[in-house]
């Protein structure tokens, strides 16, 4: 017992001494603290029930992955809540490393610092099973005669206006909420979000959702990935991607998207 | 004189201090991009004509059911009690109501309840919220304009043996209506502006569009060159108010 209580005061005494000795230190906001943004809520299945402090949940597990390989002890690890406009807005920043479902542009990497992709997400077309009883299939001839609604702040809308290319304009909406409530309305047929939001939606809030398929993501000409956004010119880069690096080469990464991303298996393609 | 020389001085203060702020150029650069402004300037001004149509149905909605409530709270006839209560639960009810509440509630609420495309459309509905709010406003405007015209004209009006009816019609409204033109102008402003929220319920008309290239660019100039736009049409609008107002105030004199 008294080695164990030696051992567990050793290693917190240990973890700031770690992070001293690492590549991340001194380079974060609190010296021996990695503050980590989510969003406000935070969505299943990147934070389980809006507690990223848990652990649970894609992003949360990535985050604790990454706090540990990087030197930082869990309790190390300081969480905070940003809206995208926040995460974007010139001048200071309250956070090291920003995670929610981010995806890596060309235009965006100009304003700030992306780190290495940690997920790379299919494209899923979430609707209801009325639609799908209507006639709708998992193709693009009949992608194209639906009513189409996306998230603003996604990078759904280019894919809808330039992959499928529907007959009608699509409506556009701030967040996952409205959108799941003007398919509800029967203002839209079908929503474009990446494969496990849609997964969730279809499942927990939509009633009556329906997957009807997913984009297969290596055949995109611009696959959606999702980096954690950093501040332009964030000396922390480095370190996170060489951590992000040494998960990915080490299976750590495969092994928290297989335990919580492991539905997404099984949903039909779209040709 | 002195007002332009103090004016110049101040403005001169604004154009050589703010540069010096340390976050200045991070500011430039997210607010004022120029090569942004020039990209997105022709897609927001076409996503600002559905503003404009939007407001355009909605006004001749607005005046005439404003009129109607105020109409309604005006009536004296004891027979007619019940339209009285009910056009002042409709002006404190949607008065009330903050707009942005009533486009979720109307926009996703109604359509909710079952009705199939073309009935179910944002653009309905989210017209119908703003109907609501701005003629209850509209109603207290003008029922104020109808008030405030002199007992002794209705008096006059019923010596020459016009009816009621004929007396609003032909007596009070005409002077009422001139004399709350230029509130009314303020109403229109205002209404031009929050047509904007009917973004939220779906339609891409300009603030969707620069929220879309906002976070397609992850800069907010698309904002600026929005208010720019709509500066081009409020701007103008306000000073024609104020003209009015103006010239309203002169007659009176």
């Amino acid at each position: 017992m008294k080695t164990i209580l030696t051992a567990a005061v050793l290693s917190t005494l240990a973890s700031g001494a770690l992070a001293a000795g690492h590549c991340a230190a001194g380079k974060t906001l609190t010296d021996g603290t990695l503050t980590i943004a989510t969003g406000n809520p935070a969505y299943y299945p990147w934070v389980l029930n809006d507690a990223p402090e848990a652990g649970e949940g894609f992003e949360a597990a990535v985050a604790y992955a990454l706090a540990e390989e990087m030197g930082f002890a869990a309790e190390d690890v300081t969480w905070v809540r940003t809206s995208f406009d926040e995460a974007i807005q010139p001048g200071a920043k309250n956070f090291d490393l920003n995670m929610q479902q981010y995806s890596i542009t060309e235009d965006r990497d100009k304003v700030v610092d992306f780190s290495s992709p940690y997920y790379t997400a299919p494209q899923a077309v979430l609707t209801t099973k009325a639609i799908v009883d209507g006639g709708a299939t998992a193709t693009m001839e009949s992608l194209k005669v639906l009513k189409w609604g996306v998230v603003a702040s996604a990078t759904a809308l280019p894919i809808v206006m330039e992959v499928i290319e529907p007959d009608a304009s699509p409506l556009v909406y701030d967040d996952n909420a409205n959108v799941t409530a003007a398919i509800q309305a029967g203002q839209i047929d079908a929503a474009l979000f990446d494969l496990p939001t849609a997964l969730y939606l279809s499942a927990v809030v939509v009633e009556g959702g329906a997957i009807l398929g997913q984009f297969d993501p290596a055949a995109a000409e611009n696959p959606d990935q999702f980096g954690m956004l950093m501040p332009e010119g964030s000396e922390l880069k480095a370190c996170v991607d060489e951590a992000l690096a040494a998960m990915t080469e080490s299976g750590k990464l495969a092994e928290i998207e297989a335990q919580w991303l492991q539905e997404a298996t099984g949903v039909p393609l779209i040709r | 004189m002195i007002a332009g020389v103090s004016t110049l001085i101040v403005l001169a203060l604004v154009i050589v201090l703010v540069p010096l702020a340390p976050g200045w150029e991070a500011v430039r650069a997210s607010f004022f991009d120029g090569e942004v402004f020039v990209r997105v300037f022709p897609d927001l001004l076409r996503a600002f004509l559905l503003d404009v149509a939007i407001f355009a149905w909605s006004v001749p909605m607005i005046f005439a059911m404003g009129l109607a409530i105020a109409l309604a709270r005006g009536n004296t006839n004891p027979a007619l009690f019940p339209l009285r209560i009910f056009g002042a639960v409709y002006v404190d009810l949607f008065r009330g109501i903050p707009v942005v509440l009533l486009v979720y509630l109307v926009g996703f609420g109604i359509p909710g309840l079952g009705l199939s495309r073309p009935w179910n459309s944002p653009y309905i509905w989210g017209t119908v919220a703003l109907v609501l709010t701005y003629s209850a406003y509209v109603a207290e405007v003008l029922r104020s304009g109808i008030e405030s015209i002199h007992a002794s004209q209705r008096n006059a009006a019923i010596c020459l043996g016009l009816s009621e009816r004929d007396t609003m019609r032909f007596v009070i409204l005409p002077q009422a209506i001139r004399r709350v033109v230029p509130a009314n102008m303020n109403m229109l402003v205002a209404l031009q502006k929050d047509v904007a929220l009917l973004s939220f319920i779906g339609p891409v008309e300009i603030l969707r569009q620069a929220g879309i290239f906002k976070s397609l660019l992850a800069n907010f100039t698309p904002y600026v060159v929005a208010a720019v736009i709509f500066l081009c049409v409020t701007v103008p609008a306000t000073r024609y108010a104020d003209y009015l107002l103006n010239r309203d105030r002169n007659a009176r004199s």
